[in-house]
């Protein structure tokens, strides 16, 4: 289930029948076998190729391509008018003494660290309370699913904007309890939990592969747990949380780099503007802002860099941390 | 009394209080569970009622239900924005989603063929990298993207935000598919194969008739996304005319959202209600598909 295993699965297949081509003549035992054999591979690699052949033009021209190529704006003064010159790392240390800059990174690895685990923690507990029952779980799992599909999208951003809005619902079911703070929305310190809350309420994808998951976990294993005397906690410590771990080591990854990435409801929410106070001007949308409305494209290519750095070497430290915390069962694929 | 006697009625009212905690536990469950239903959906249902609250009423009426419920903000928000009618957002972001389903299932098929059962050498290396893309951030891309696409003179089409589909530039897709191939058994294709069929019939005649599920996944989800994407036309699409359906929810809502709430939720509910019937038809489905793929929507 996991892409790592997956790459390795396939890495291994050609390896193996370059080897096999290579080999001196087997059941064969004689000399045109391996020229018809490596004719074959001829064939598969012109097959291949060609098949690849949508995906191989897209890669260079709308992936690779432009990579590079913002890794080059990166070091130049580059805005759609006026001329491009090469400024060294002057984006870079511009960029540390931009407090903007540094709001929206704040802001962002606050949504990030935050709200990441929140999201998980309600997925893994929902996902748990899911397993428990084996009927009747269709409709619960499809109703939690549906905000994970729309949750990105202007409407939803437009509707959140509303309910934590002055006498929108949010407001009037906390002065039931006496609390009035009114708006959420012109509170630059209330924008965060606002955020945070809209992306754990799109708990439901990461929870339909915990429970793919937790329906994996052999039964035996819990029994064994039982005999030994285990209570709830500690099963769920010593059974469901290791054999679990890989789909968390999954989840949490693919969710972080998704929540970097956070930009229609931010944008929405400020008006495009990043405020209040700078409240959403999350990086994504300082990106934009930058590029797109300042049209300084080079500073901007060198904030895309800072965050593919920054997303690589998250995923670099969860990859080399989790052999102490993945556990990977026996069933090598 | 005999000592099995009290014995058996021992393990009875044993028994018997276990099925009565066994009843309490599954009362407890489906509480638990349709109170967490209500919470969860409660901003769709909050968004359904409020589209049919008059303007006057935000903010004065807290009920939940409208007090004199309207059909007039639907009337309001057909005349669209900026001379535009609403149909033809409408109209605009159909045309890119189904074109984007269109591309998708092509080009993301003929990928995922050859990485699931083309032994070409290099195989391994371009899933790899294939892979890689999937963690990229998109962000990285856009500037030189549109810059091409300018140079092009492709801005204000649809050729940016559909290009990349009929490329398979999405990774998510080819993995999806790859996935849902690897889970066939091959003695189909291996018999074909010593029958003489090349690959191309393999792949028109056996697999893509296999691999209708994923594909019906892959629709929806390359569906939906388009349906939703907001900074790509954002980035590409100046003139109204041409305005997807989230480019013209943001002008409604900077341009009248302070004075014309109810126009706003409407308009959005309008633009959720393709997407949420969509779901409804095809729950099953996406669910089913995220969760064996193993990937998220």
């Amino acid at each position: 289930m996991t892409i790592a295993t997956h790459a390795a699965d396939a890495a291994t297949d050609p390896v193996r029948d370059r080897a096999r081509g290579g080999a001196p003549a087997g059941a064969g035992g004689s000399a045109p076998a391996p020229r018809r054999r490596r004719a074959l591979q001829r064939r598969e690699d012109a097959a291949g190729y060609l098949f690849l052949t949508p995906w191989l033009i897209g890669f260079f021209l709308l992936t690779a391509g432009p990579m590079l190529f913002s890794l080059y704006l990166a070091f130049t003064n580059y805005s759609i008018f006026g001329k491009t010159e090469f400024i060294g790392l002057d984006n870079f240390a511009r960029m540390m003494d931009d407090e903007v800059w540094w709001g929206s990174v704040r802001i962002t690895l606050l949504y990030v660290l935050v709200g990441t685990p929140i999201k998980l923690l309600a997925a893994l507990a929902v996902a748990m309370l899911l397993n428990y029952r084996s009927k009747g779980t269709g409709f619960f799992r499809s109703a939690f699913y549906a905000p994970s599909l729309i949750g990105a999208s202007v409407s939803i951003a437009i509707v959140w904007r509303a309910m934590f809005s002055t006498g929108g619902p949010v407001d009037s079911s906390l002065r039931i309890f006496g609390i009035d703070i009114g708006g959420w929305v012109g509170i630059p310190a209330l924008i965060l939990p606002m955020m945070i809350l809209l992306a754990v309420w799109q708990f439901g994808a990461p929870m339909v592969i915990f429970l793919a998951g937790l329906k994996q976990v052999p039964a035996e294993l819990y029994e064994a747990a039982s005999v030994d005397g285990a209570g709830p906690l500690g099963k769920f410590r010593n059974v469901t949380l290791p054999m679990l771990s890989p789909v968390i080591f999954f989840n949490l990854l693919l969710e972080m780099i998704h929540a970097f990435q956070v930009f229609a409801s931010a944008y929405i929410i400020g008006s495009g503007t990043g405020g209040p106070a700078g409240a959403t001007n999350f990086y994504t949308v300082y990106l934009y802002t930058r590029a797109f409305t300042n049209t300084q494209m080079g500073y901007a290519s060198a904030m895309a860099w800072v965050l593919l750095i920054a997303v690589g070497i998250i995923a670099v430290i969860m990859f080399r941390t989790s052999n102490s915390w993945v556990h990977y069962s026996g069933d090598k694929r | 009394m005999s000592a099995t006697t009290v014995d058996r009625d021992r393990t009875a009212t044993r028994t018997g209080s276990l099925r009565r905690r066994r009843t309490w536990t599954t009362v407890a469950w489906v509480v638990a569970m349709v109170a967490l239903t209500a919470v969860i959906l409660y901003p769709l249902a909050w968004m359904v009622s409020a589209s049919f609250k008059p303007t006057a009423e935000f903010g004065a009426n807290q009920a939940f239900l409208p007090e004199n419920p309207t059909i007039g903000n639907y009337f309001k928000v057909l005349e669209g924005v900026g001379g535009v009618p609403l149909w033809r957002f409408f109209l605009n972001s159909f045309i890119l989603a189904s074109l984007s389903v269109v591309g998708i299932v092509i080009s993301a098929s003929l990928a995922a063929y050859a990485f699931a059962r083309i032994r070409f050498r290099g195989n391994g290396a371009w899933f790899a990298v294939m892979i890689g893309t999937l963690l990229l951030p998109f962000h990285v891309l856009i500037i030189p993207q549109y810059m091409l696409f300018r140079r092009l003179d492709l801005v204000d089409t649809f050729v940016p935000l559909l290009l990349g589909k009929f490329l398979a530039v999405e990774a998510f897709f080819v993995f999806l598919i790859v996935q849902f191939i690897r889970g066939l058994p091959r003695d189909m294709d291996e018999a074909a194969r010593i029958d003489g069929c090349g690959h191309w019939r393999i792949f028109w005649l056996i697999i893509l008739p296999l691999i209708k599920p994923a594909l019906v996944s892959a629709s929806i989800f390359a569906f939906i996304w388009s349906w939703n994407d907001f900074l790509g036309p954002l980035l590409y699409l100046n003139s109204p005319d041409n305005y997807p359906l989230p480019l013209a929810l943001r002008v409604f809502n900077d341009q009248t959202s302070s004075s014309d709430y109810g126009a706003t939720v409407a308009v959005s509910v309008l633009a959720l209600l393709p997407i949420l019937l969509f779901f409804i038809i095809f729950q099953r489905f996406l669910v089913e598909g995220v969760s064996t793929q193993g990937l998220k929507g």
